[in-house]
């Protein structure tokens, strides 16, 4: 199993991304200007502030060279997570439905979130049980999920809410108290909280290496 | 020639920098001031105006999100 790891101008949390995943298989990282994807079994658009988040968070990254391949990749079933501003790229790249807007709480918040698992079937969530709660912290000031109802009724009606906030710690305002988002075809996953800052016990939770976790199995069973 | 791109956050939406602002203007003494709506301005020198309106839907606004408003300025480039 390889994993690779975007890198654009502004990532912060790659190497994080690359370490975590490195605890379930091989990860290496790709370049934003490169187009080859080096035979990777899934892609991670990791943390961090590409492009200097001018304009719009991830509105500038989506265009990068790397990008056009992934869009590939996904079209073709490939795995694809996006974490933190990787979720605002795939959104703002039409992967995943909605958009991330700026916090209700009016700052850019850290801290650790309950994130319940709405979704246990999928191809990012199959080692965690129904209804289990993943303890993985959060740090962003744009992470408020914003779709029109219609949207949300049927993103709700697909499965394709995998993860909620507590309602006690939807800081950002999320509609709906929504986390974590696939898309319908179920091979591109977004979510705002930081599975890679989870899964080291020495930093208390390692409910985050889950989610790679279930990434290997969905890739091992896609190669079977 | 020069144009100007209004952006808005769409009616309804949530907008926690126009609360800030809005909040804070009691503090100077503004009262009666509300409803306060922060969006952005892009203004560009550009050959095809035909363009203006795939370019503010693509990249300049996200349309599930934000309005945009094109308008063509007169005035000559500086």
């Amino acid at each position: 199993m390889k994993f690779g790891v975007l890198r654009f101008p502004g990532s912060c949390d790659e190497v994080d991304a690359q370490l975590a995943a490195s605890r379930v298989g091989d990860a290496v990282l790709l370049w934003h200007g490169d187009r080859d994807l080096q035979g990777v079994d899934a892609v991670i658009v990791p943390g961090g502030f590409s492009y200097g988040d001018y304009l719009r968070a991830g509105a500038i990254a989506r265009f990068s060279p790397v990008m056009e391949s992934v869009i590939d990749f996904a079209g073709d079933g490939g795995l694809v997570l996006g974490i933190c501003n990787g979720f605002q790229v795939l959104c703002e790249a039409g992967l995943l439905p909605g958009a991330l807007l700026p916090n209700a709480n009016r700052r850019f918040t850290f801290r650790q979130v309950s994130l319940e698992v709405v979704e246990p079937g999928t191809a990012f969530t199959s080692e965690c049980e129904a209804g289990e709660r993943l303890s993985i912290p959060a740090k962003h000031g744009s992470g408020r999920f914003h779709a029109d109802e219609a949207t949300l009724d049927g993103l709700e009606s697909n499965g394709q809410v995998v993860l909620r906030y507590d309602p006690a710690e939807n800081f950002n305002g999320s509609l709906r108290d929504i986390a974590g988002v696939r898309n319908e075809a179920g091979n591109v996953f977004g979510l705002m909280p930081h599975p890679e800052h989870a899964v080291d016990p020495l930093t208390g939770s390692t409910d985050g290496l889950k989610i790679f976790e279930s990434m290997r199995t969905a890739a091992e069973g896609a190669r079977a | 020639m020069r144009a100007r791109v209004l952006v808005r956050p769409k009616e309804g939406i949530l907008d926690p920098q126009g609360e800030a602002v809005e909040r804070a203007l009691p503090a100077l003494g503004f009262e009666g001031v509300s409803d306060v709506r922060i969006g952005r301005m892009v203004e560009l020198e550009i050959d095809d105006p035909a363009q203006l309106e795939e370019i503010s839907g693509k990249l300049l606004a996200n349309p599930l999100v934000e309005d945009f408003e094109v308008q063509l300025l007169d005035e000559p480039a500086q």
